[in-house]
């Protein structure tokens, strides 16, 4: 008896303890975006002008992001898909719709990133960054000079090389180098890219996420298949590292702000993407991370000598035969398959 | 009364997180969905796993498995007997020892070993004094073997260790006395009666050695696929649920096998079998 009067004090004790833990009502906004993809220093800001604390997580890829909003049970106020996910996102209506009279920054972004289409009136979405897959070489490592996918079935870089480790961006790789579209949904077209990419497995040193940059760094690898912000980041603090755009043509993409359904703090989250659109924020975040900006109030404090180069703000006929990913709803089980076949090859 | 609160909450613990996920899971994998609409009980799934290309990743897993088992014992073994025979004071000392390690996360236990072997790593920093060219020993088979052996050999020594512990010293002295030399006494006496400590530990390093994932991830470079990885995918880059729970299914069959098949091993052996898991 006296044993169990001790566990009920305890159990009691234990309960008010986490009570008194829980601070009282302030705002916790959930955000999950790609890793490496904000400068954290932003959050601490945010909280001073709001009072709203930001909870941070963070994910690899578009599809284990996908999955993981899929399958509920997780509660993320704010997002950062790329193009071709926020559609099918729109499509299965995974996504609240925002509204822009409460991002007044929304005025900021330029012309030509709004209303593209995967989200054509911008209803879901206010863009973040853009940029480009391409492929960044160390040239102390590597004289000749490279301008095509080619250079990625080369014998002579094997062991020498890292892929992407994301089903799309690779299978896009193949894809491009036999001339077809990266949003293809004919099953021979994909064989073909599959094919080619189990050739090529030999020669790939690995297949990588986030790490690519210290990896190349570190001289592990001396020519990568990246995003473009990574190879500014590296070419910025390393200038041997070249950044090239293949002729074959590549991916363009980019990724939005969006509100998952099933959001909380939805007044929360307007004021944080309007914080995000502001210009000296926006500098911030696209100083850390490298990637273009969409905001010409950022662009007006960009370093001039980053215009019109391949890794960060190239030409608009350098990418002329650029695509950007669309959804490839059902077809994507295509690709899940082949994807599969080659990572198990 | 206490007793009885405390029984239940276990069974209610292990109901809601060990018995349903289970259920879940093999619902999961009879079952297939078109996009989120469910289509219904099948066998597709694991019909699926049937095609060569799987099995081969299996296979695969079940080898290397093996290989990094047969390494940890032939390694884990004479460890045992050392630290079985140290002085008792030093001996707890140096059973800590071994195992403070593992109070490190094994994450970070294997990146280290990620730059330990790298291009640029410790190992060819070295190799390069004595101007050997620097050796790729990254992403590839030998590095996820090494990182398993690394990571699972405290789950061989400790069962084998313990069992010499125990062991009836007079049986080692008889044999001694009878005029058993060094090698007949290791190979009559010691060895056979330690055989439930070997069972126990080849079963404890092979069922974490044949599932794991982060471990092939990691040292691999992604290249190189096991069985863990293969489900993985299926729930973090595929979204294919179904066909990863049927994985999952197949895989703890195996494990299953592989125990009951062990512990009949152990249970052979003599009385001794109870001591299985340390």
């Amino acid at each position: 008896m006296k044993k169990s009067i001790a566990l009920l004090v305890m159990i009691a004790l234990l309960a008010t303890g986490f009570v008194g833990c829980k601070k009282e009502d302030q705002v916790v906004l959930n955000v999950y975006n790609w890793g490496d993809y904000i400068d954290d220093s932003i959050f601490d800001t945010f909280e001073t002008e709001t009072g709203i604390k930001i909870n941070y997580e963070t994910f690899a890829t578009n599809e284990e992001m996908y999955t993981k909003l899929k399958k509920g049970g997780t509660q993320y106020d704010v997002a950062i898909p790329s193009d071709y996910m926020i559609e099918k996102m729109i499509k299965e209506e995974m996504l609240e719709k925002i509204d822009l009279s409460k991002i007044p920054n929304f005025s900021n972004i330029d012309d030509q990133y709004k209303n593209l289409a995967f989200d054509p009136k911008n209803e879901y979405s206010v863009p973040y960054f853009w940029g480009t897959v391409g492929i960044i070489y160390n040239t102390n490592l590597i004289s000749e000079d490279i301008d095509s996918w080619d250079a990625l079935w080369d014998e002579k870089y094997s062991g020498m090389f890292t892929m992407v480790d994301s089903q799309r961006d690779s299978i896009m790789v193949a894809l491009k180098k036999l001339g077809y579209s990266m949003n293809t949904k004919e099953v021979a077209h994909l064989e073909e890219a599959k094919q080619l990419l189990i050739e090529q497995k030999p020669l790939v040193l690995a297949y990588v996420g986030d790490n690519v940059k210290d990896m190349l760094i570190s001289e592990e690898t001396a020519m990568a298949v990246v995003w473009s912000g990574e190879a500014s980041t590296v070419i910025q603090d390393y200038d041997y590292f070249k950044y090239v755009l293949p002729k074959e043509g590549s991916n363009k993409w980019f990724d939005n702000i969006v509100i998952p359904k099933g959001a909380k703090n939805i007044e929360a989250a307007h004021q944080f993407i309007d914080f995000l659109c502001r210009g000296d924020i926006g500098f911030k975040n696209a100083d850390y991370v490298g990637y273009s900006t969409c905001n010409n109030e950022t662009l007006k404090l960009i370093d001039p000598a980053l215009i019109d180069t391949t890794y960060a703000y190239p030409k608009a006929e350098w990418t002329s035969n650029f695509e950007i990913f669309l959804d490839p709803g059902d077809f994507v089980k295509e690709y899940d398959r082949i994807w599969t076949e080659i990572k198990a090859n | 009364m206490l007793r009885k609160i405390a029984s239940s909450s276990y069974l209610v613990w292990s109901f809601l997180f060990i018995i349903i996920p289970i259920l879940m899971i093999g619902f999961l994998s009879f079952t297939s969905s078109e996009g989120s609409v469910n289509t219904g009980f099948s066998f597709d799934n694991y019909k699926r796993f049937m095609e060569p290309i799987y099995l081969k990743v299996l296979l695969r897993s079940v080898e290397i498995a093996f290989k990094a088992t047969l390494i940890c014992f032939l390694v884990g073994y004479p460890m045992a007997m050392i630290l079985a025979k140290m002085d008792s004071k030093i001996r707890n000392l140096a059973v800590m020892l071994f195992v403070v390690p593992m109070w490190m996360n094994f994450l970070l236990r294997t990146y280290a070993w990620m730059t330990i072997l790298g291009k640029n790593g410790i190992l060819n920093k070295f190799l390069s004094l004595f101007h050997i060219a620097p050796m790729t020993f990254l992403y590839s088979e030998g590095a996820v073997l090494l990182g398993m052996v690394y990571n699972f050999l405290p789950f061989m020594v400790l069962p084998i260790y313990t069992v010499l512990t125990k062991m009836d010293k007079s049986l080692i002295e008889a044999a001694e006395d009878l005029g058993g030399n060094k090698g007949t006494v290791f190979r009559k006496i010691i060895f056979p009666l330690s055989l439930p400590g070997v069972v126990s530990g080849f079963s404890m390093v092979f069922m974490p050695a044949v599932s794991t994932f982060v471990i092939t991830n990691l040292l691999s470079g992604g290249q190189y696929m096991l069985v863990g990885n293969l489900i993985e995918q299926q729930f973090l880059a595929v979204n294919d649920w179904h066909f990863g729970s049927a994985i999952s299914m197949l895989l703890m069959v195996l494990i299953l096998l592989t125990m009951s098949v062990m512990n009949r091993l152990g249970a052979g052996i003599g009385e001794e079998g109870s001591a299985g898991l340390w």
